[in-house]
This record gives structure tokens, sequence and C-alpha cells, in this order.
């Protein structure tokens, strides 16, 4: 039977040092959906992503992703990973977009996208290079496929790390907060190239602090504060029509500048 | 002075130099890695003893470990070396420990988020290390390596208190004998050009990874 969720949380829990930061977090996201998590800094929205991604691991929980449980709880409520290959496969379903990008500086631009379908899927080069070009030229950076990252500026830096995760050609793509480490004059062109994915029905999760870019683009908000949901829904409903003082306050934050 | 004399023999102590050079690099490059690698794990039977390796290689003198590799192993272990094996030895046990501490210090300083990027995209382990971090590591730690290179050039010249006949100690024979200073100048402008060809290679090995930031 075929899981129609690409991904599901429940219940996921996760402290740091003996402080809850994750209090039961649970999602799902169906495919061709774009998923927006919003929520004040320190709400533990990043935290969140990186159990998803697996550079953390969480306390107890469920997260299965396309159909494949990466792990679940044992009767005693502690979470119990998956063996390290199905971890490994699991991991090729997903892709993360970092906020500082994360390029490989050491690499081209060419480098750093074919490095891992080269490496990890085995593809070979030249069709790893024909992919990546695809991709470079989708993001408007063609002319850029042999310059180093030092080279690009901030936007263009994190137009070569969307295409690395896409040349995995990932199930399902994450961002943390893809802009935060822009100048704003850059963000705009990061927008609009998430706003091209969910167009080709690309399934997305964006942790993201651009309100209206959320209302647009996203199928379905989530809003965290202080390692809880407090409200999620459809954008409507969660930035028109909310009842909740917690988002009432937290968005009223946006709307004043 | 009979330069015809002196300079074969000071040609041929400069092989020694080197070969005590070369032989140190090619065994302790690699321990000295090995050892960085136990030292940042964080199991405590592979950490402890490494640190207390470092300690003991970089707290005493390298005159010092050299002598007790020479005189010393026969009386506890009943073992001799010959003078040439036990300065090498002695020599590549030393200097492993600085490459494993400047090898810990370029890994370390890899930001975590290279790590994480290479673990997402669904590298290994030994990819992320090999493809990803050491490139990144080899270009930071040329400095400090390029200073090590040039004190191991220097430091050949200690084999001598263990009677191994390399570069300084025949020239300080011929000084002794001859009662001129000009060996001593020779041999000066030996090690310089030595060290000038091993800052030339660095220079070069630095220019060559310039082109990223
Ligand atoms: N590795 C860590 N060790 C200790 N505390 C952490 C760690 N990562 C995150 N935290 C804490 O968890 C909380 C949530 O952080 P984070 O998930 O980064 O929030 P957000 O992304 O929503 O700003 C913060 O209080 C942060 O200090
Ligand atoms: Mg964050």
């Amino acid at each position: 039977m075929q899981n129609p969720q690409t991904l599901t949380a429940t219940d996921i829990r996760k402290s740091f040092d003996g402080t809850q930061v994750l209090k039961g977090i649970s999602i799902q996201v169906t495919k061709g959906q774009v998923l927006a998590i919003i929520g004040p800094s320190g709400s533990g929205k990043s935290t969140f992503l990186r159990c998803v991604t697996q550079l953390e691991t969480v306390d107890s929980g469920e997260i299965s992703i396309c159909g494949e449980t990466l792990v679940k709880n044992d009767a005693a409520g502690k979470a119990v990973y998956a063996n390290k290959a199905v971890c490994a496969k699991i991991g090729l379903h997903i892709g993360l977009v970092f906020q500082n990008f994360n390029l490989f500086p050491h690499l081209s631009v060419l480098q750093n996208i074919t490095e891992a379908p080269v490496r990890v899927l085995h593809k070979s080069k030249e069709e790893a290079e024909t992919i990546a070009r695809d991709l470079l030229k989708k993001m408007g950076l063609s002319e850029k496929a042999d310059a180093y990252p030092c080279q690009l500026s901030g936007g263009q830096q994190q137009r070569v790390s969307i295409a690395r995760a896409l040349a995995m050609n990932p199930d399902v793509l994450f961002f943390d907060e893809p802009t935060s480490a822009l100048d704003p004059e850059l963000t705009g062109e990061i927008l609009k190239v998430i706003r091209g994915l969910a167009a080709e029905h690309r399934t997305m999760v964006v942790v993201t602090h651009e309100m209206k870019f959320a209302r647009d683009v996203a199928d379905y908000v989530v809003f965290m504060d202080n390692g809880v949901i407090v409200e999620q829904g459809p954008p409507e409903e969660l930035f028109d029509h909310t009842q909740n003082e917690r988002t009432k306050a937290f968005l009223s934050r946006f709307n004043e500048t | 002075m009979n330069y015809q004399v002196l300079l074969p023999q000071m040609l041929e102590a400069t092989l020694m130099s080197l070969r005590i050079f070369f032989i140190t690099l090619i065994f302790s490059l690699p321990l000295g890695m090995l050892v960085a690698m136990g030292r940042m794990s964080r199991l405590k039977i592979l950490n402890l003893p490494m640190r207390f390796y470092i300690l003991i290689m970089r707290g005493t003198p390298l005159m010092l470990q050299l002598l007790f590799l020479f005189y010393g192993m026969k009386p506890i272990f009943g073992i001799q070396l010959d003078r040439v094996l036990s300065a090498e030895a002695a020599f590549i046990l030393n200097y492993a420990a600085y490459f494993a501490e400047i090898f810990r210090g370029g890994i370390e300083s890899i930001p975590r988020g290279q790590h994480e990027a290479a673990k997402v995209l669904g590298f290994t382990k030994k990819q992320t290390f090999f493809r990803i971090i050491l490139p990144q590591v080899v270009k930071r730690i040329l400095p400090p390596m390029g200073n090590e290179f040039i004190t191991l050039v220097k430091d050949t010249s200690l084999a001598q208190v263990i009677g191994v006949v390399e570069l300084l100690k025949v020239t300080s024979n011929w000084v002794s004998s001859s009662v001129s200073m000009t060996p001593f100048v020779i041999a000066a402008l030996f090690y310089l050009a030595m060290n000038a060809v091993v800052t030339r290679c660095f220079t070069v090995a630095e220019n060559k990874l310039s082109y990223y930031r």
C-alpha cells in the first residue's frame, strides 16, 4: 500500500541538557504540498528540521518518510531508530537547504552540485554534469558553473545550495530560514526560486520569517512557539482568521513594519 | 683547508640529514594523523593514551628522546637499535605528536556545517573526511606545517648526540681540527639552501590552494 504522506512526524520530543526544546511536535506533509513553519526564534523550528533530517536524534516520537519508518517508540516510549542502512536510505529521500548555505568552498559550483550524485548515487560524471547544468540554468547561474563559492553573492550561493539539494532529486526538500543570512534585496531572488519549485509541486517544508511568502506559497502553515505547535491550518485561516492570542501577538509584530 | 676533501664530506653528511628529514616526514605525517584521530575520539581508551603520548613527546626534550631510544632501550627492553634507526625513530615519534596537534587544530577548525551538509547529501563518514574535510584542512594547516618542516631540517643536527654523522657533526669536526670558522659558514649556507627549498614548496602549495577563500 502506498503511503500518501511524504512525511509524518508524531509527538516528537527532544531535550538539550534537560531542557525540553521540542515538546511533542506532530506534522504531516502530503506529496506535492508546501508546509511553512513560522514562529519566534528559539521556538525549536531548526531543531525540528534537524531531527527530521537526521542531524539530531529525537528522545521520543515517530518519524516516517515516504512510507519508511526512521524512528518509533518502544514499549517504554523511548525512541528506537531503524538500522544504519535504512537510516541512510531514508536520508536520500530528503534534502536540506541551510540558512548559511554550507557550500563546499574548495569545490567549484559545478562540483558542489555533482559531487553527491556521483559519489552517493553513483551517477556517471557526464550525467551528473548534465543535471547540474540544467539546474544552474534554472537558477539563472549558467555562467557561474566554474566559479567558486567565495566568488558569489549570498543570494547566488543560496541558489547553488538549492541546486545542490535538488540534484539528489529528494522527495521532500527542507529549508531552514533560507533567506535569513541574506541582505533584504537578495531575499527576493531566493523566494522566487522557491515559488518556482512550489509551482512544480515539489514537496517542501520551509521555516521562514517571510510572512507574505508563507501566506502566498504554503498550502499549510504551522505556528510553533516554545517547543509546541500553537496553531496550524491553511494560510488564510492562520493569517486572517486566527482566534489564538499567541498567534495574533506573533503576527502583529510583522504587521507593524 | 682542503676544500676538495671538506665539501664531499659535508655533502655526504647532508645526505644523512636529508635522509632523516624524509624518513621522519614519510612516517610521522600518517602517524600524526592517526594520533590526531585517537586524540579526537570520544572513546576514553583512545583519547587518554593519545593525550598522554602528546604530552610526553612535546613535554620532554627531543635530545633526551634521542638519547633514550639509543641508550635506554637495551637496559629496559633488551633491544639495541642502531644509531641511525634510533635517530629516525625518535624524530618520527616526536614529530608525530606535533603534527597530530596541527591536524587536530585544522580538523576542528572546519565549521560543523560542512559535516552537516555532507551528511544530508548522503556522504559516508569516510567520503566526508577525504573529499570534503581533508582538502580544506590541508589549506588551513600549511603555515604551521611549514614551520615544522623548517624546524625539522635544523633539528636533524641533534642526531649527532647519539653518534649519527650528519651535516653539523662533520662540520664541527672540521672546525675543531682546522681552527677555521669557514666550515660553519658553509654548513649554515647548506641549511639555508635546504630551507629555501622547503619554503618555496610551501609557497607554491599555498598559491595552488589560494583559488578559494
Ligand atoms: N545543540 C544544542 N545544544 C543545546 N541547546 C540547543 C541546541 N540546539 C538548539 N538548542 C536550544 O534549543 C532551542 C530551540 O532552538 P532552535 O531549534 O534553533 O530554534 P529556532 O530555529 O526556532 O530559532 C533554543 O533555546 C536553543 O538554544
Ligand atoms: Mg533556527
